[in-house]
């Protein structure tokens, strides 16, 4: 088995947003999927400090202090590209208006919860940004992480041991091993990395999976 | 004749009492009203409550106003970040109280504020943490949490260019909580780059109108 690297999984998620999306990029991991999207196809990609339609970082020297991404770096706006007020910009989010919110997770549970904001600890600062209202108000809600923490506990789990940032709210799931989608009756495997068997990735995973007939 | 122009920034802010609830402006240090903050600070008002989607970064703006000790509480999104030391200091030490609010419940409860709206459900937090204590209800077949306005004795804020009517314009994502936080805000402060002769702004394009403004400091 070779799990996929950050790349890889940025390349494989941003393989499956179709022609005309609006995508809101989570901070971290899923801001790498706007380096992979697919030439041709127009995807629009949504900040929350009111931008539709991000570019790609500026030249050294070209930055703009006004014009920055939800994670406050420098960005570009495409041609076409629009500003609004943050009650607009979380409109959108909340109001159904997004296709699709990557978001990067500490945690994901069987029946979809999501735990990306917090890790419980006492002495931890909690900062929550939008993570909330994405987690809500997409039509899509995918999420990207490694699959197993570093001590190599399954990051899919019965239930979250971290506070939640939304229920049931997660569509599907890209790891570096896998990519399953949380159903009502559970999850379903929809690819597997190469040389990696369904009967290893189950052992792997904390939670029990379904086959899909295309699953290798 | 109307005219908010005021001569500098500490005449725009002379009247801010002890114990006032002032929201700031921006998102990071995009649309953060930097010269107004070094006014207040000057000033002297303490005991402030703040409203920013963050707490401060580094040494300057709302950083240097939290860490001359002038706020009681804050409520943002967003406090934790490398360079918030001054917010993480006093956090720690029990001399700041954190209202945390996820980023579109604070937008929105702004906007309530400036709109005359008295609560509203949204789905948002429901099931979390955050909604713990809050009254919950099922509409059709989801859950929303109640959340209540957010109002400001004061908003100050940072705009591209002014008439002397307070019409507004704003810069790139540097509008992020701009127009919202000027329709909440009892009094609001505005710092712009330009000021222009009324008539000079098109009217197609501008975005906060002049009644939601009371002062304009050029910058």
């Amino acid at each position: 088995m070779k799990k996929l690297d950050r790349k890889q999984m940025a390349a494989r998620v941003a393989r499956d947003i179709p022609e005309g999306a609006y995508v809101n990029l989570g901070i971290g991991l899923p801001t790498l999927v706007a380096d992979y999207l697919p030439k041709g196809r127009e995807i629009i990609l949504h900040s929350e400090n009111g931008i539709l339609g991000v570019g790609p970082k500026p030249a050294p020297g070209a930055e703009d202090e006004d014009l920055i991404n939800a994670g406050k770096e420098p960005v570009t706006l495409l041609t076409g590209g629009s500003y609004f007020h943050h009650a607009d910009s979380f409109g959108m989010i909340r109001g159904r208006h997004l296709d699709f919110a990557i978001l990067g997770a500490f945690q994901v549970s069987a029946a979809g919860d999501l735990a990306n904001w917090h890790t419980g600890g006492a002495d931890a600062i909690p900062a929550v940004g939008g993570a909330m209202d994405l987690a809500v108000g997409a039509k899509k809600v995918l999420v990207m992480m490694e699959h197993l923490t570093k001590s190599g506990e399954s990051k899919i789990v019965e239930r979250c041991s971290y506070p939640l940032t939304g229920a049931r709210c997660v569509d599907r799931i890209y790891t570096d091993l896998a990519v399953i989608d949380v159903k009502a009756d559970g999850l379903h495997v929809v690819d597997l990395v190469e040389n990696l068997s369904f009967e290893e990735l189950q052992r792997l995973t904390g939670v029990p999976l379904k086959r899909l007939a295309t699953a290798a | 004749m109307i005219n908010k122009f005021v001569a500098s920034p500490e005449a725009a802010l002379a009247d801010v009492p002890d114990g006032a609830t002032i929201m700031i402006h921006g998102f990071g240090n995009a649309g953060m009203p930097s010269v107004l903050i070094d006014a207040l600070i000057a000033q002297g008002a303490r005991e402030l409550t703040i409203v920013n989607n963050n707490a401060g970064n580094a040494d300057t703006g709302l950083a240097a106003l939290i860490g001359a000790k002038r706020v009681r509480k804050i409520l943002c999104s967003f406090p934790r970040q490398a360079d918030s030391w001054h917010f993480e200091r006093l956090y720690r030490a029990g001399e700041i109280e954190l209202e945390l609010v996820p980023q579109g419940t604070l937008a929105e409860r702004i906007r309530a504020a400036g709109a005359g709206i008295g609560a509203f459900f949204t789905p948002t937090a429901y099931g979390t943490k955050l909604a713990e204590g809050k009254e919950t209800r099922r509409i059709h077949d989801r859950d929303y949490v109640l959340e209540y306005p957010i109002h400001a004795d004061y908003a100050l804020i940072k705009a591209d260019r002014a008439d002397r009517w307070g019409n507004l314009t704003y810069r790139k994502s540097a509008r992020n909580f701009g127009p919202i936080m000027a329709m909440a805000a009892k009094t609001t402060v505005a710092q712009v780059r330009e000021t222009v002769e009324l008539g000079e702004l098109d009217p197609e394009h501008i975005v906060t109108p002049g009644i939601f403004v009371k002062r304009i400091v050029k910058h």
